[in-house]
């Protein structure tokens, strides 16, 4: 508690030396702002070298051959961007219905003390380190298989995907106005209906923000698929075969020591960074620009905390 | 009575319940898949544990060759320590700084700047290791390890080692950017989170910004800054690509960190590269399933005190806890 002594104090302290206060205060500003500016630096460099260099490499061939000889510098990145693609939308198919569904029992269903312990277990679940998840993966399914598969890498990236979109979810579905819902009630309608048809649908940019935000995250993922995709030159085939995704090829691209190698590994890196920012970019810009500012930065703090609201 | 689609009716099915027990199972999901990898984690990590007992978290010997083996993950444990560490060291610091900018300049300014701090967040680990790799490895080597190398070596034993590129220094300085977006975004949230009458308070009486911040801002809001920092602990300790890629990856005994300037070994490094090496037949994979569950709890004992931490702060905001 501040006294009456303490203000004074204060007051007194205030008083003196003023130059010198408005001197540190104007030290502290500069340091602040260039905190921001360290910050953006890599950013900015990042970016630069990848598109200075990427652009290089990038060509008809490099996008849609598959890998030639190691060191050759010859072949493309085909199966990866494939596999990316085909790894993204298996994972939705096993995330999304889950993430949804978990978020509506959150959201509608949440006010007793099982959805309070998913809550909080479901933002636990977003930090856990993503190789423990695919080593996961690989323990309950490529080794009772026998052999590498895409459905354990889906797997293992459906474990990223349906926590953020539960928390999203439930985020967006408790903006939706109780009104909406009364009015369903006073209609008639069952509960899940109303939620189905009223609720989820009021909500849906705050669903597909949510579902887009984890297709970016995994999009760029590579722990998890070391061991259970782990990695290949050949286009897809079989669900039972290992396949190629970006994230690996880059990885692999860089351990090779040839000039060669390095060009193609930027140019891979170009096109998966392509990817993953015209989804954050696009995000923001059509479904969050609506909501007033921060909306951005309250959903990277919902995705992260579990406070309740 | 109208009967229609959905339209409560006497029907023999209760479509309700079987709804809110569709999404009773999708939200216990997440419950069962921890118990299932815990449980999992621990059975298949258990030949290990058998053969090296605790040894096998005190012990710095590491040999996966037939015949010769031996696992002790000590080295990977304080590689994972250090690096989080310094990450955390050189990071919250900067985040804070951040925040601080973020949420006292007008939206104008805050607005683009705040979205740029956030992209980092989404740059992809493997990028970060490739960037880091070819690019900021060779900058970073120049002109801060060779001059800090030729200035402290002889004295101060964390500088000593021969700077090059791939070592404990460069790995945690990607690691301190790649946490930068989660400890400001947090710490900006919370410093919001503190009453405008404290601010207002501070002002009335003459205070500078700064002096606004330290008396108004920092005491109120210490605990949520503290838990934001462990949050980004947390972040730090999971990272896998961009680590594995430059931390120089050295095995057993010489994988200790002894100096910043020295190769090492974090608990994900380490399964990043054997895991696909290592035969199910022997200890190895075992070994390796054992560093992750290790990890798997240093990451869960981590991210829980920082929740509990930043949610009591983010629960003063609204009333439910009087501070």
């Amino acid at each position: 508690m501040t006294s009456t002594q303490k203000r004074l104090e204060y007051r007194m302290m205030f008083k003196q030396n003023v130059e010198k206060r408005l001197l540190v205060d104007k030290i502290v500003r500069i340091i602040v702002f260039s905190c921001v500016i360290i910050a953006i630096i890599p950013l900015g460099s990042i970016l630069a070298e990848i598109f200075k260099n990427g652009t290089a490499a990038i060509s008809y061939e490099f996008l849609t051959a598959t890998p030639g000889a190691i060191g050759t510098g010859e072949g493309g990145i085909g199966p990866a961007i494939q596999g990316t693609l085909i790894i993204i939308g298996m994972s939705s198919l096993i995330g999304i219905p889950i993430g949804v569904l978990s978020g509506v029992f959150l959201s509608e269903f949440g006010e007793n003390r099982l959805a309070q312990i998913v809550r909080f277990f479901n933002d636990v679940f977003m930090e856990f380190p993503s190789i423990v998840l695919g080593i996961f993966a690989f323990l309950i399914i490529v080794l009772v298989l026998g052999h590498f598969s895409i459905w354990a890498g889906a797997f293992a990236l459906s474990l990223i995907m349906f926590p953020i979109i539960a928390r999203t979810t439930e985020e967006s579905l408790k903006m939706v106005p109780m009104t909406y819902r009364e009015a369903g009630l006073s209609l008639g309608l069952r509960r899940w209906v109303i939620t189905m048809r009223i609720v989820l649908a009021s909500a849906k940019s705050g669903l597909i923000t949510g579902i887009l935000l984890s297709v970016a995250r995994i999009g760029g993922e590579t722990a998890p698929l070391i061991m259970t995709i782990l990695g290949s030159s050949q286009f897809f085939h079989s669900f039972d075969a290992p396949m190629d995704a970006l994230p690996l090829r880059i990885w692999r691209l860089s351990l090779l020591p040839y000039d060669s190698a390095q060009l193609q590994g930027w140019g891979s890196a170009m096109v998966l960074i392509i990817i993953i920012l015209a989804i954050n970019i696009g995000v923001r810009y059509f479904f969050l620009r609506k909501r007033g500012s921060g909306m951005f930065s309250r959903l990277i703090r919902q995705k992260i905390l579990g406070g309740k609201r | 009575m109208q009967k229609g689609l959905g339209v409560t009716g006497k029907r023999k099915l209760n479509t309700d319940k079987i709804f809110k027990i569709g999404a009773t199972i999708a939200g216990a999901y997440v419950l069962v898949i921890i118990a299932l990898m815990v449980f999992e984690l621990l059975s298949e990590s258990y030949p290990v544990w058998q053969e090296e007992g605790l040894g096998f978290i005190t012990g710095t010997d590491w040999n996966p060759v037939e015949g010769r083996e031996s696992f002790g993950a000590l080295p990977y444990i304080l590689g994972t320590l250090v690096t989080a560490t310094l990450a955390m060291a050189i990071g919250v610091p900067l985040s804070i700084g951040i925040a601080m900018f973020l949420s006292d300049s007008p939206k104008s300014i805050s607005e683009p700047l705040g979205f740029m701090v956030e992209l980092l967040a989404a740059v992809p680990s493997v990028i970060y290791g490739l960037w880091g790799l070819f690019v900021f490895r060779n900058y970073f080597k120049d002109w801060i390890e060779v001059p800090l190398h030729n200035t402290f070596g002889d004295s101060v034993w964390f500088f000593s080692g021969t700077p090059f590129g791939l070592d404990i220094f460069t790995a945690s300085i990607i690691l301190a950017i790649m946490i930068i977006p989660t400890v400001s975004a947090v710490s900006r949230e919370i410093m919001k989170a503190v009453p405008q009458q404290q601010k207002e308070a501070a002002y009335m009486l003459g205070a500078t910004r700064w002096e606004m911040f330290k008396l108004a801002i920092f005491p109120y809001s210490k605990t949520g800054l503290i838990g934001a920092s462990i949050l980004g602990l947390g972040r730090a300790v999971g990272e896998t690509m961009a680590v594995t890629m430059l931390i120089g990856n050295a095995t057993g005994d010489s994988a200790i960190p002894q100096s910043l300037f020295k190769a090492s070994q974090t608990m994900s490094s380490i399964i990043a590269n054997e895991f696909i090496e290592a035969s199910p037949a022997s200890v190895h994979l075992p070994a390796l399933v054992g560093v992750g569950l290790v990890l798997l709890i240093t990451a869960i004992c981590i991210n829980v005190v920082a929740h509990l931490l930043v949610t009591r702060m983010l629960k003063v905001k609204e009333g439910i806890v009087n501070a």
